[in-house]
C-alpha cells in the first residue's frame, strides 16, 4: 500500500560508511623516492608522501592503482614493508606503455595513486601456524609484505617455508634477500627456475616439483600462493594431494581492472569482483570458477 | 479491511491539461523535467518542456528484434511500452569526465570534475514500473557497497518521480515473472494511471511521498470517483493479463551455474553478432571503462569514464589476450550475470522484466526462450575443433 | 659396504622404499657404491655408459651443452634417482650428468638390472612400475616448462590455425 514518508519514496539507501562518500576515482599524488633495477624488465618503485603529508596505511596483499600522466592507470600490487610507514614500494614489470612510463619515471617525478584497495592475506588467521609461501615469477611481489610481517613478528608464526618458482635466474626477484631469509631459523627458501644454465645450483622445473623437498604438515599450514593462473591451479592440486585444506589456502587472483572500487564491472570472476571481494581469497571460494575455461 | 476511498487515500482523477499544470510546477520547483518524446521513430526519454513534446496518440509494436511506432491519433499519452532509453542515461552518464590534471615544471595538479559538485535535479514524468525496478538494481551496485560512485549519488538524491502504470505492455515484456511490474511498486513520489473512456483519457493519480503528497495538494486536484478509481484498477489488471512472456526464476542461478557446457551458448553464439545493443539498452547493466586522454604539449591530462560492454572482446583482457576470447563466452558472461551472479553480488536479479533487449537485439534472440532452452537440462557441449 | 648395509638403505630410499622385501634384496645383490667429486662429469652426452643410480647424497646437474649455451635439464638430489634411460638396450645419453656438490650414489649395472627383469617378471614389473612414475612425473613437469608460464604472454589458442 502506499505509505507516507518524509523523504522522497525514490531516495536511495544511505551510504555505508565515510569511505564510501569520498570519491574514490580520485587519485593523490605521491613522490618518487627510488627506482631500483630488479631484472632487465622489472624495477621497484619507492614511492613518498608528496608536500609533507602522509601515505595510507596498508595491508599485505593489498593493490594501488597507479597512474602514469596520460597514458593510463594499472592496479600494482603493494611489495613494501606495511610497517615502514615513510613509503610505498611496488614492484613493476615493464611490459607495455603505461608500465614503460612508471618504470622509467626518475626519483623526484610525481606519481598519482588511488588506494590501497582490496583483500589482503590471512596474517591474522595464519597466527600459530606454519605459512607455506609459493610464489611464481613477479607474483613474489604480492607476497613479500607477508614475509615481511611474519619476519618481523617471528613468534607469532611456525616454520616459514618459501618455494618460487621464476622463468630463469636473472629473472627471479629480490635474490639477495632471499639468500639473507635462507640463513634465518625455521626458514627453508627453495627456488626453481625453467631455464638454468651452467652455474645454476637451485632446481629445474615449475614450483610444484619442489614440494617433494619439503616436509608439510597439512594441519598446521597455511598456504600463501601467487602467480601465473595457471601455476596457481598446479600448486593448488598438489597442495590438495598433501592433504592441504581449501580454507587454509589462499589465493591470489587477477582479471582487467578499470575502476579498482567495484563499480566498472570488469574484475568479475564468476560472482567475485577481484578488486573488492579479492584480489586474496581461500580457495574454498574460488573452487567452482577457477579453472572453468573463458569464465 | 476498511474500504479504500479517493478522500481516504487522497486519490485524484483529471484530465489533461491538469497534467501540463503538473509539469509547469515541477518546473518551478526548479526541476529538469524529462519524459518520454518520440526520435527517430522510437520513443526515448528525453528534456521536455510542455506536454505537447510528449507523444500523443502514439502505439508500439514489439518484437524479437522489432519496433515500430505508428500514430492511431487517440488520446492516450501512455500507451506504448519501453523504448530504446531508460533512466541511465541521465542517471549513470554515458561519459563524464572524473578528473584533469595539469603537469607543469615536474608538478602535477588534479582538479576534479564539477559534475560530482552540480547536483541537477531531475524530475522524471512517465516512469515505468520497470524503469524505478531497474533504478533501485542500480542503487544496490553503485551505492550500496564499500564503494559509491559520487556521479551517480549526486544525479539520484534529488530526483521527483511521477510514475505510469502501464496499461499496455508490449509482446516483449515480462515484468510479471521478475516481480517488477507492470504497475510500479516503489520509488515513486506520484504515481498515474491513464484510462481510456471512449475518445477522452483520464488520469488517476495519488502520491506515495511527502513531497508527491504535497505538490499534489498545491495543485488541487478533484478526487476521483469510486467508477473512476475501478476503471484504473480494471486497466491496471489488464496490463497484467495482456503480458506474453514468461522467465521461471526458481533454481534458476544455479541452473545457470551448472549449464557452462551447455550446447545452447554455441547456438545462440552464431546468431548473436556481439554488436552489445542489449547492454546498451538494458536499464541495468552498469559496466564502465576508463580513458585518459592527453593533448599534444603533454601538459594537461584528462580521465574520462565511459559506458562499456562485457560483449567488447577487450573487456576481459589480461596478459596478452582477453580471458573471454569467444563470442559464446562473452554471451554466457552477459545473461550468466543477470541472472545468476548478480543474485549472488547484490542479492536480487539484475533484470527487471522490460524486454528492451529483445526488441533492439537485431538477431532477434530472446532471452526468456534462451533461458527456457538453457534451463531445460541436459545438452552438455563437446567442444568442436574448429 | 656390505649387502646388509645396501639393503639398510633401499628400506630406506624412496625410489625402492615401496618395493617388497625380496625385491628390495635382489636390488641389494646387484648394488655398489660410488662416489664423485664437486663439477666431476658422470657422464658425457652420447656415452654409452649403461648404469642407474640412486642418489643418496649430493647434486647432479642433468644438463644440455651447445656451442655458447647450456640448458638445465633437471636438478637432482638426496633421495632421487637418475639414468632411468640406461634401462632402454643401446642408447647413448642424451643429457650430461655433472655432480654439483660431491655426490655419493648407489649404483647399478643397467645389462644385470635388465637381466634380473627378464628372470623375475614380477620384479621387472614392480621396478619397471616404479621407472614409471618417476618418467611421468619428469614428462609433466616438463610439458609444463613449455608453457613458459613466466613469460609475457601470447596468447596461443586458435588464431593462426589454419
Amino acid at each position: 500500500m502506499k505509505a507516507t514518508t518524509n523523504a522522497h519514496c525514490s531516495t536511495p539507501p544511505q551510504a555505508l560508511n565515510s569511505a564510501a562518500l569520498a570519491d574514490p576515482m580520485m587519485p593523490s599524488v605521491a613522490r618518487v623516492v627510488q627506482v631500483e633495477k630488479e631484472t632487465h624488465d622489472t624495477f621497484t618503485l619507492s614511492l613518498a608522501a608528496h608536500n609533507g603529508g602522509t601515505l595510507p596505511s596498508f595491508a599485505p596483499g593489498q593493490f594501488s592503482m597507479l597512474y602514469a600522466f596520460g597514458v593510463g592507470e594499472l592496479p600494482i600490487s603493494i611489495s613494501g614493508d606495511p610497517e615502514d610507514s615513510g613509503k610505498l614500494v611496488y614492484t613493476v614489470r615493464s611490459v607495455g606503455q603505461a608500465t614503460h612510463a612508471l618504470v622509467t619515471r626518475k626519483p623526484g617525478d610525481p606519481v598519482c595513486l588511488r588506494g590501497p584497495f582490496g583483500t589482503g592475506w590471512p596474517m591474522t588467521e595464519a597466527r600459530g601456524k606454519d605459512v607455506l609461501v609459493v610464489a611464481g615469477g613477479i607474483g613474489l611481489a604480492p607476497l613479500r609484505p607477508a614475509i615481511y610481517h611474519i619476519l618481523r613478528h617471528r613468534g607469532d608464526y611456525g616454520r616459514l617455508m618459501i618455494l618460487y618458482g621464476a622463468r630463469s635466474p636473472r629473472d627471479m626477484l629480490y635474490r639477495k634477500q632471499l639468500s639473507a631469509w635462507a640463513y634465518l631459523p625455521d626458514t627453508q627458501i627453495l627456488t626453481t627456475v625453467d631455464y638454468g644454465g651452467l652455474s645454476w645450483r637451485g632446481y629445474v622445473g615449475v614450483v610444484t616439483t619442489l614440494f617433494r623437498y619439503v616436509r608439510l604438515q597439512p594441519d598446521r599450514t597455511v598456504a600463501l600462493i601467487c602467480g601465473p593462473e595457471i601455476m596457481m591451479r598446479y600448486v593448488v592440486r598438489e597442495l590438495e594431494l598433501r592433504g592441504m585444506s581449501s580454507s587454509e589456502t589462499y589465493l591470489s587472483m587477477e582479471r582487467n581492472m578499470k575502476c579498482g572500487v567495484g563499480l566498472c564491472g570488469h574484475c568479475q570472476l564468476g560472482p567475485h569482483f577481484i578488486c573488492k571481494d579479492g584480489p586474496v581469497f581461500p580457495l574454498s571460494r574460488l573452487q567452482r570458477w577457477i579453472g572453468k575455461y573463458e569464465l | 479491511m476498511a474500504t479504500t476511498t479517493a478522500a481516504s487515500q487522497k486519490i485524484f482523477a483529471v484530465d489533461r491539461q491538469a497534467l501540463t499544470s503538473l509539469i509547469s510546477a515541477l518546473g518551478n520547483q526548479g526541476y529538469r523535467v524529462i519524459g518520454p518524446r518520440v526520435r527517430e521513430g522510437a520513443i526515448i526519454f528525453d528534456f521536455i518542456d510542455t506536454l505537447e513534446d510528449m507523444p500523443s496518440g502514439y502505439v508500439d509494436s514489439q518484437l524479437p528484434g522489432q519496433y515500430r511506432l505508428s500514430r492511431n491519433h487517440s488520446a492516450a499519452l501512455f500507451a506504448y511500452a519501453s523504448g530504446c532509453g531508460s533512466l541511465k542515461r541521465f542517471l549513470h552518464e554515458p561519459e563524464v569526465k572524473l578528473f584533469q590534471i595539469e603537469r607543469q615544471d615536474g608538478n602535477l595538479s588534479l582538479s576534479g570534475s564539477t559534475a560530482t559538485e552540480s547536483s541537477p535535479r531531475y524530475a522524471i514524468f512517465g516512469a515505468r514500473a520497470c524503469d524505478l525496478a531497474a533504478v533501485a538494481i542500480l542503487d544496490r551496485a553503485l551505492l550500496g557497497d564499500k564503494y559509491a560512485d559520487p556521479f551517480y549519488r549526486a544525479r539520484r538524491e534529488n530526483i521527483f518521480v511521477v510514475a505510469v502504470h502501464c496499461t499496455r505492455p508490449s509482446a516483449n515484456c515480462f515484468c510479471t515473472s521478475m516481480g517488477t511490474g507492470p504497475a510500479a511498486k516503489s520509488g515513486f513520489d506520484i504515481a498515474i494511471t491513464e484510462v481510456l473512456d471512449g475518445d477522452e483519457a483520464f488520469y488517476v493519480l495519488d502520491a506515495a511521498s511527502k513531497p508527491g503528497t504535497e505538490l499534489l495538494a498545491e495543485l488541487k486536484f478533484p478526487l476521483a470517483s469510486a467508477r473512476q478509481l475501478h476503471q484504473a484498477e480494471s486497466a491496471r489488471n489488464a496490463a497484467v493479463s495482456a503480458i506474453q512472456r514468461r522467465v521461471e526464476l526458481s533454481g534458476l542461478p544455479e541452473a545457470l551455474y551448472e549449464a557452462f557446457d551447455h550446447q545452447r551458448w554455441e547456438d545462440v553464439a552464431h546468431r548473436c553478432l556481439s554488436c552489445g545493443n542489449c547492454t546498451q539498452v538494458c536499464p541495468t547493466c552498469f559496466c564502465t571503462t576508463v580513458e585518459d586522454v592527453s593533448d599534444v604539449s603533454g601538459e594537461h591530462a584528462e580521465r574520462l569514464r565511459k559506458w562499456d560492454s562485457c560483449f567488447v572482446q577487450s573487456f576481459s583482457y589480461i596478459h596478452g589476450g582477453s580471458v573471454r576470447m569467444s563470442l559464446k563466452s562473452r554471451y554466457r558472461q552477459w545473461l550468466t550475470h543477470k541472472f545468476a551472479t548478480w543474485v549472488d553480488q547484490f542479492g536480487a536479479f539484475g533484470c527487471v522484466g522490460c524486454g528492451r533487449c529483445i526488441t533492439w537485439c537485431p538477431a532477434g534472440i530472446d532471452i526468456t526462450e534462451e533461458l527456457a532452452a538453457i534451463c531445460a537440462g541436459g545438452a552438455v557441449n563437446t567442444v568442436k575443433g574448429d | 659396504m656390505n649387502k646388509e648395509s645396501f639393503l639398510e638403505i633401499l628400506k630406506e630410499h624412496p625410489f625402492t622404499k615401496d618395493l617388497s622385501p625380496e625385491h628390495q634384496a635382489k636390488l641389494a645383490e646387484l648394488a655398489h657404491e660410488t662416489r664423485f667429486e664437486r663439477e666431476q662429469i658422470i657422464f658425457h652426452e652420447s656415452d654409452a655408459s649403461q648404469f642407474f643410480y640412486l642418489i643418496l647424497k649430493g647434486k647432479v646437474a642433468l644438463e644440455v651443452m651447445a656451442p655458447g649455451r647450456a640448458l638445465r635439464i633437471q636438478t637432482l638430489t638426496d633421495g632421487e634417482e637418475f639414468s632411468w634411460s640406461s634401462l632402454l638396450p643401446s642408447t647413448r645419453k642424451f643429457f650430461q650428468a655433472r655432480a654439483l656438490t660431491s655426490v655419493r650414489a648407489l649404483v647399478f649395472d643397467a645389462a644385470q638390472l635388465r637381466a634380473s627383469c627378464d628372470q623375475d617378471c614380477s620384479f621387472g614389473y614392480a621396478f619397471i612400475s616404479r621407472l614409471l612414475a618417476v618418467v611421468a612425473g619428469r614428462l609433466q613437469a616438463t610439458r609444463l616448462r613449455l608453457l613458459d608460464m613466466y613469460g609475457v604472454q601470447e596468447r596461443t589458442t586458435h588464431e593462426g590455425d589454419d
